[in-house]
């Protein structure tokens, strides 16, 4: 099990703008009548997102009150899933995986340029405030391994200078293409495709 | 080999577009009316007849499964829950059916609601994968706007919504009851089985609750019949399935292949062959990290299925296979493989919660020669204490990746960790040794 830090700052209001508000409750009708408990993940989702990439525990009152449910009911979820993030990470926040079939394609290689080039600790900011970065378990991409997922977006077949281009442009605040940097289109063999060859640029 | 004109999934490379007009282009739609038409008993006994088993790792029949629903619609509503939380490490199909053949998925909803009676359908798609839920969701929208869902789905006289639910990055979520606890709002935590989901699942109602991939195929089978399914591979591991090789290989990729296709096939023929030749491979992991690894000379000859997999004392799991070569130290991979369960580990039963975060510390102390000559034994005994001592399968999952290690590798493991015991007097508290080995850095 993952231990979960709570930030010590912490806002004291949190209030959804309007289009959260309105994508709420749009989520809410998804479940039946009565069972509004069910978007607790998707409204913690929006809360992180509104409130530059993390939770703080007024948002989990706001939102228990919004779904009519106990405050440690909401506290109980945010701490069990590990998306929600608790402290405040970086605007850029790169999460790079370093389960077995990564590690075996050189996650760790990944995890050096990161200590170095954002800071030698994992979840602690950059020295410019922005960027921060976290060892995370299987992302499901592992035939397009080693690979990072950058805020929502993945990278794939990286490498240590690849990544290093990548973090380059962050500081320069320009996103970087996500996908693959060996510039494969899907999870089909590179250059040695044997299976539904007449397809290929029908 | 396979053909490709039977390979179901013809854009898992992306080569026409994921929109409506190409799917239909390449048959999906086509005849939904007349599938439904022929009644729930038809459809339910041609997926008997195709023999398919579940894609998502445990390989339960799906036509028996189905047929566990109640025949008839009570006071209670039927549901059905689609696991697209693809978490297991090797694993990454249902990605690729996600952005590339969604419509496979949603016309496989349609057909599988009409035959359990139900008129709710939830996604439960890993928080990871936001760009594959949009794709999923805009999917969602042509066919919504098509007619093909909703009320009168295709012609079909059925009432059907699609929903998407949202992971937030935890492994047990795969797990089909923590999955439901998750769609309630819940920590993700398996429950007690039984009463199994088919009679109390989803906010206990009837649910059927199947893998992205089983449904994706369903709609195919369906149109060439159960008979043309099961004429693939070999009886009870019958049809094709999309493998998923990582790892030391040239060119990882994933394929759609038919069951039952030799694992050094698959290697390569498919993945461009291992890293430093077919010599320098040292084990395999066949089915996503929770099945034992086979060693090199049971790689030269299996095939792949679940029931060669299982007389090979592993299992076929998901076939996300993760290829190791004599490059890397297959010590630290489990090791890392265990760390992987510790963290993923939801914490409800106490030989999983206590017993991955154990195995992770020895191993790891393993993979750098400081473990003891006896603790290899006491290694084992742990993954025993864990296996089929927890709720879920998790425990099980856990457990054999580590005790396939020691099947196969027990020499080297020893190898490098042959020194005496530290307290040799109280060998008989072998837990208690191990506590107070661990107490200078990671416990």
């Amino acid at each position: 099990m993952a231990v979960k830090k709570i930030s010590k700052v912490q806002p004291e209001k949190f209030e959804f703008n309007k289009k959260n508000k309105e994508n709420a409750d749009s989520i809410i009708k998804n479940y039946p009548s009565g069972k509004q408990q069910s978007a607790v993940m998707a409204l913690l989702y929006l809360a992180q997102k509104q409130n530059d990439n993390w939770i703080p525990l007024s948002a989990m009152k706001y939102i228990a009150k919004y779904l009519d449910m106990p405050y440690i009911k909401v506290y109980e979820v945010a701490t069990f899933y590990s998306m929600y993030n608790l402290t405040p990470v970086g605007k850029y926040f790169f999460q790079v995986c370093t389960t077995t079939p990564c590690m075996l394609r050189g996650a760790y290689n990944l995890v050096d340029v990161c200590k170095r080039k954002i800071s030698e600790e994992e979840n602690r900011l950059s020295d410019d405030g922005r960027t921060s970065w976290l060892e995370v378990e299987c992302l499901g991409a592992c035939v397009n391994a080693p690979m990072l997922q950058l805020n929502e977006d993945y990278y794939e077949d990286l490498d240590p200078t690849k990544l290093e281009q990548i973090i380059d442009k962050i500081s320069n605040d320009e996103v970087p293409q996500p996908g693959s940097y060996r510039g494969r289109l899907s999870s089909e063999p590179e250059n040695t495709r044997k299976t539904l060859t007449g397809n290929k640029n029908a | 080999m396979l053909e490709d004109k039977d390979r179901i999934f013809q854009n898992l490379y992306n080569d026409f577009g994921a929109d409506l007009t190409s799917a239909k282009q390449r048959g999906d739609w086509k005849d939904t009316k007349e599938i439904c038409g022929k009644g729930r008993e038809w459809i339910i006994n041609e997926i008997k007849a195709s023999e398919l088993r579940g894609r998502g790792g445990a390989g339960f029949p799906t036509g028996l499964k189905w047929s566990f629903a109640p025949k008839e619609v009570g006071s209670r509503p039927h549901y059905l829950v689609i696991n697209a939380d693809e978490s297991e490490p090797g694993t990454c199909k249902d990605r690729d059916i996600l952005r590339f053949e969604p419509h496979k998925l949603i016309e496989g909803c349609l057909i599988a609601s009409y035959a359990v009676n139900a008129h709710k359908c939830y996604i439960y798609i890993r928080g990871e994968y936001f760009n594959e839920g949009q794709k999923l969701q805009t999917a969602i929208d042509e066919a919504y706007k098509d007619g093909l869902l909703g009320k009168n789905s295709a012609g079909t006289d059925w009432e059907l919504d699609i929903y998407i639910h949202y992971g937030a990055g935890a492994y047990i979520c795969g797990e089909e009851t923590a999955l439901l606890e998750s769609i309630e709002g819940k920590k993700g935590q398996p429950r007690l089985k039984p009463p199994f989901p088919a009679l109390i699942g989803l906010y206990g109602c009837p649910t059927i609750i199947n893998n992205v991939e089983t449904i994706s195929v369903v709609p195919t089978i369906l149109r060439r019949g159960g008979k043309w399914f099961s004429s693939l591979g070999r009886p009870k591991n019958t049809g094709s399935k999309i493998y998923c090789i990582s790892g030391n290989v040239n060119n990882p990729c994933n394929v759609e292949e038919e069951m039952g296709i030799p694992l050094k096939e698959l290697i390569e023929k498919h993945a461009g062959g291992v890293i430093g030749g077919w010599d320098n491979l040292k084990a395999v992991i066949p089915g996503g990290s929770s099945m034992p690894l086979l060693p090199k000379e049971t790689c030269e000859t299996i095939k792949m299925d679940f029931d060669a997999c299982i007389e090979n004392k592993t299992g076929l799991g998901t076939a996300g296979i993760v290829v190791i070569n004599k490059d890397q130290d297959i010590i630290k991979c489990m090791a890392r493989i265990a760390r992987f369960y510790k963290h993923e580990s939801c914490g409800q039963c106490t030989p999983c919660r206590e017993g991955s975060g154990w195995m992770w510390r020895m191993l790891e102390r393993m993979a750098k020669g400081e473990a003891t000559r006896d603790e290899v034994d006491m290694l084992l005994d742990v993954t025993k204490q864990i296996e089929g001592h927890t709720i879920c399968a998790f425990g099980e999952g856990s457990s054999w990746p580590v005790q396939g290690l020691i099947r196969n590798f027990k020499d080297e493991i020893i190898e490098r960790n042959k020194f005496d015991p530290i307290v040799k007097k109280q060998k008989d508290i072998p837990y208690l040794v191990d506590q107070h080995l661990l107490e200078k850095e990671n416990a």
